[in-house]
């Protein structure tokens, strides 16, 4: 008596509404996905943002130039001049930032000018070529790994603003099990990543047990738990019995053993390890969780309808706790990259602007793994070829922050850009809309 | 002020939600817009109200055409619009809600509330609306938000009042409420273009009624129409108003409610003790007006709410303490009563909505992995078989119209092993056609041999489908009864009358069938089973 009844329903009635049925695409699946993407304009928006902030960035540069402000003082007896001086350091900075984080041109003729190519590679000349590029991997890496800290509990409906405090968790696990044991090469990072993993993953459990629990909001915990952990490291870096390194009075760990650090991936010479192949793997990781698992189908369906999800027979409190626990994790494996990859020891300084940075990543990845990548790369390449920039044009780093602010500003105003470049509105299902605008519970 | 309409077209892309439509409203009347989901009803009063363009045709006023911009030009010819959703904002009071947008100042630039305070007043005294101006909108029922609403468009100076589905969120007794404050404004002159899809309805207040099919006028009636006739124009096919159904063959107790108790929110008990029983092939169907238990008597039977005493068994084991999971995989299929709420996940596909209980188990899930594949090929067949009108099954549902959402809901619900079918007011909101599907495959459910629970404010429904009434008031049973039990003995439980001890207390007037004679004699309890319930009441 239980099985489902068998169709034996008459055939739908020829004269309905179905317009539809005319309208069977015909595209590929791809072809069908970059169509939506773009008549949805969430795509169209983010492109046309970068645009604009970088014609801001760009006017911002040249007119905050001494010799160009002099040059517009001037402006009545040489027009010319002034608008030639200020196109000069706007397109000079840009110039820059890309040699910086992509290519620049003069490492190639240097190249060249070697006696024999066996002796330009052994002197770095060839890793020279490859250096902008490789900061910009060193650079993206804990910011795609944290923007994905943010972006995948964002799935599920939850604001993860405590990337800081779950990338200081990791760090400490990374640098102690980094400096204090010894253990074969392979072992020893493997160990290092695991801890770091689960240090952050910790804090992240932490705050999603309590919104579970107690229905604590995620905003506010993550946000106070933050400050914990800031001064928490602040408290183990000034004793010498916790993490402060024997014989000094500077608050930093031992430096970790050379066992511990993430194996470099392109020579000595260049900075690049396997902490970038962590990220990528992580944001493929995040992606398969959310498409292709039981688990990522409850976090979205909690995400977008938490109640028709209860309704569902789901435990929604229980996947709060787990998807801030893998979030957590992800910022833990931040933390690992910058303590194992590039700096190998702990400071109070360490976690850097990552956990406000990962928002700003995640809302111009547009919340989704994939655009994480992108956008970390980006940023990335941005902090890369700040030094660059600065020495070519002038032009302080500080502009950096500005574009990046700038960025996100446009991207989180969709209407603003549809209004500067006539774009339709597009059905209401833009992602960074929602998440710009949604601290929903 | 006499309104015309003349070869009014409004296209979207190749769809012409409007196609050359005409219609005149004369002064004082009640013109109903009658027509299915979709059929372009609302579109036809955007264009009316400015919010929209038309493509072609031209609105005439007295006679003399006129062009909306947009709302501010349409309220300034004498339009007035009450929203299907309400534009209010919850904490202001009425008077300042009635005001936004208009406001007075007095000389010194402050608001003058007290003008505005005695406008409302006067308003509302004159047409016997009953608000009052110093209560904080989020604190009145809808039924008393939605005069707000008609106040808002009055102090506007509107002459053609629209009323969009204006009964699709109120109880029957507020609908007859709404009828009289309609009636009381004709007389003064005003006009009323009523949108509706509700055949009744629109039969007892139209003076002329309209029916649009896709866009277009295909009739125009003046009542008495049959509601046969009616419904076929609306449908462009025969509907059968009453499902077809042979006569129940119960067979043993499946679902067994006993004692019931559910707290609510406030720390009171909105169900208070209620026992039934629902056997294997029979419908049983709980008519009430609504909020007298019947939303959270839901949940609890879902686990959705923490049970404060009583017993749910299905099939003889004991759920009373089980998790909504736990009950699923017993076999209890859900279909709630708030559809977007509780149903769906919008933005999900039409495919992953027809898993969303189901997708952790074979075949569409091996430990952890989603089996794709699988899914869509479910999602095909569900469609097919349950006659979903979506491009694909990637198709976003909340894009669905009301009635294919519903059908996604049930599609899953019967899809997977159960034993009993709990169906809340299954067809809210539907178009006629819609309704009759899910009817349908209701009474197959039961001939299937699932035990079913219908509940439903919609007396209509309750008698198409029970074969086994039980009438709720304020948490409790009032009586169970036959299906061919009059409608005035059903409004006299709805309304308490159990034991006669209950005079009717106005606004629980739950159907306008019922006459005067709700004598609190009769007290003839119908089944042996309702004894139990009533005990203390």
């Amino acid at each position: 008596m239980t099985a489902p009844p068998p169709a034996t329903e008459p055939p739908a009635p020829p004269p309905g509404p179905t317009e539809n049925d005319t309208q069977e695409s015909k595209h590929s699946p791809f072809g069908q996905i970059l169509l939506q993407a773009i008549q949805e304009n969430t795509v169209t928006i983010t492109v046309l943002a970068l645009f604009s902030a970088a014609i801001i960035g760009g006017l911002l540069a040249a007119f905050t130039n001494t010799g160009v402000l002099h040059a517009w003082g001037d402006f009545f007896s040489a027009p010319g001049n002034a608008v030639a001086q200020a196109w000069d350091v706007a397109a000079g900075t840009y110039v820059a930032l890309f040699q910086g984080s992509v290519f620049n041109p003069h490492t190639v003729a240097a190249l060249f000018q070697q006696a024999s190519f066996s002796t330009a590679v052994h002197d770095g000349f060839l890793s020279a070529v490859f250096n902008p590029l490789s900061e910009t991997a060193v650079q993206a890496t804990p910011l795609i790994l944290t923007g994905l800290a943010v972006a995948l509990p964002y799935q599920a409906g939850l604001f993860n603003i405590g990337g800081q405090s779950q990338f200081i968790g990791g760090a400490i696990m990374a640098a102690w099990l980094g400096y204090a044991y010894n253990m074969p090469f392979f072992v020893h990072v493997v160990v290092c990543v695991i801890g770091a993993f689960v240090g952050g993953a910790a804090l992240g459990w932490l705050a999603g047990e309590l919104k579970a629990r107690t229905g604590a909001h995620e905003v506010i915990t993550t946000i106070m738990l933050n400050y914990v952990m800031l001064y928490f490291l602040a408290y183990v870096l000034s004793s010498h019995s916790l993490m402060q390194a024997p014989g000094g009075s500077n608050a930093i760990t031992l430096p970790i053993t050379s066992d511990a650090h993430l194996p470099l991936l392109a020579g000595t010479h260049l900075r690049i390890n396997a902490g970038f192949l962590i990220a990528l793997a992580a944001a493929f990781a995040v992606w398969w969780l959310l498409n292709r698992t039981t688990t990522g189908f409850e976090f979205r369906s909690i995400g977008s309808n938490t109640s028709a999800s209860r309704v569902a027979g789901m435990n929604v409190e229980r996947n709060w706790a787990l998807v801030m626990t893998i979030a957590g994790g992800l910022a833990g494996l931040a933390a690992a990259s910058v303590i194992l990859g590039t700096d190998f020891t702990l400071n109070p300084q360490s976690y850097g602007t990552y956990g406000i940075d990962a928002i700003t990543v995640a809302l111009l990845g547009l919340g989704r793994p994939g655009g994480v990548v992108l956008a970390g790369l980006l940023f990335g390449a941005l902090h890369a070829g700040s030094p660059a920039m600065q020495t070519a044009t002038g032009t302080p780093v500080q502009i950096v922050q500005v574009l990046q602010a700038l960025i996100v500003l446009f991207v989180a105003a969709p209407p603003l850009v549809r209004t500067i470049y006539r774009v339709r509105a597009a059905r209401a299902r833009g992602v960074s809309t929602t998440m710009s605008k949604g601290w929903n519970a | 002020m006499e309104l015309e309409l003349r070869g009014i077209t409004k296209r979207y892309g190749l769809l012409a939600a409007n196609d050359g439509i005409s219609l005149s409203v004369a002064p004082g009347q009640v013109h109903a817009l009658l027509g299915e989901n979709g059929a372009g009803k609302t579109t036809l009063m955007n264009v009316l109200y400015g919010l929209t363009q038309p493509d072609e045709g031209e609105i005439l006023i007295n006679g003399k055409p006129v062009k909306f911009g947009s709302p501010r030009d349409a309220i300034a010819a004498g339009i007035g619009m009450v929203h299907q959703h309400f534009m209010l904002v919850p904490v202001f009071t009425v008077a300042e809600n009635v005001t936004l947008g208009i406001e007075e100042a007095d000389r010194v630039g402050l608001l003058d509330r007290r003008k505005t305070r005695r406008d409302v007043a006067d308003l509302s005294h004159r047409y016997g609306l009953d608000v009052n101006p110093d209560a904080m909108v989020e604190e009145l029922p809808v039924g008393i938000q939605q005069r707000v609403e008609i106040v808002k468009a009055l102090v506007r100076r509107a002459n053609v009042l629209i009323l969009d589905e204006p009964t699709a969120v109120l109880t029957p007794a507020e609908t007859e409420e709404l009828f009289r404050i309609i009636r009381q404004l004709c007389d003064g002159g005003t006009s009323v273009i009523f949108i509706s899809h509700k055949l009744k309805e629109v039969q007892a207040i139209a003076d002329t009624i309209t029916v649009l099919r896709r866009g277009k006028v295909v009739g125009q009636r003046t009542p008495p129409a049959t509601e046969d006739d009616l419904a076929t124009l609306m449908v462009g096919r025969d509907v059968q108003l009453r499902v077809t159904k042979e006569a129940a063959r119960p067979g043993e107790v499946m679902l067994e409610v006993d004692g019931l108790m559910v707290a609510g929110e406030h720390g009171d008990l909105p169900v208070n003790g209620l026992s039934f029983q629902v056997r294997t092939g029979e419908i049983l169907g709980i008519a009430g007006v609504q909020g007298n238990g019947q939303t959270e008597l839901c949940e609890a039977l879902m686990g959705l709410r923490p049970t404060f005493a009583g017993t749910v068994r299905l099939n003889g084991r004991d759920l009373t303490r089980a998790s909504p999971r736990t009950r699923l995989r017993a076999g209890v299929a859900y279909v709630p009563e708030d559809r977007t709420e509780d149903g769906l996940v919008s933005p999900f596909s039409v495919a992953e909505n027809l898993i969303l209980d189901t997708y952790d188990r074979r075949p569409y899930a091996s430990g952890l992995n989603l089996n794709i594949p699988a899914i869509r090929e479910n999602a095909k067949e569900r469609i097919q078989e349950f006659d979903i009108r979506t491009d694909s099954p990637g198709t976003q549902a909340g894009t669905l119209s009301g009635g294919n959402q519903q059908k996604v809901i049930l599609a899953r619900e019967v899809g997977r092993e159960h034993k009993v079918l709990i169906a809340s007011q299954p067809t809210r909101g539907l178009d006629v056609g819609s309704i009759e599907f899910v009817h349908r495959r209701i009474v197959q459910q039961r001939d299937h041999g699932v035990a079913v629970i219908i509940v439903s404010s919609e007396l209509d429904e309750i008698y198409a489908l029970a074969d086994r009434i039980a009438v709720m008031y304020e948490g409790k049973i009032t009586g169970f009864r036959d299906p061919d039990v009059p409608t005035a003995e059903l409004g006299r439980l709805m309304a308490g009358g159990a034991d006669g001890g209950h005079a009717l207390a106005p606004g629980h007037l739950p159907d306008m069938d019922i006459d005067g004679s709700a004598a609190p004699d009769g007290a003839t309890a119908g089944e042996p089973e309702a004894t139990a319930s009533q005990e203390e009441s």
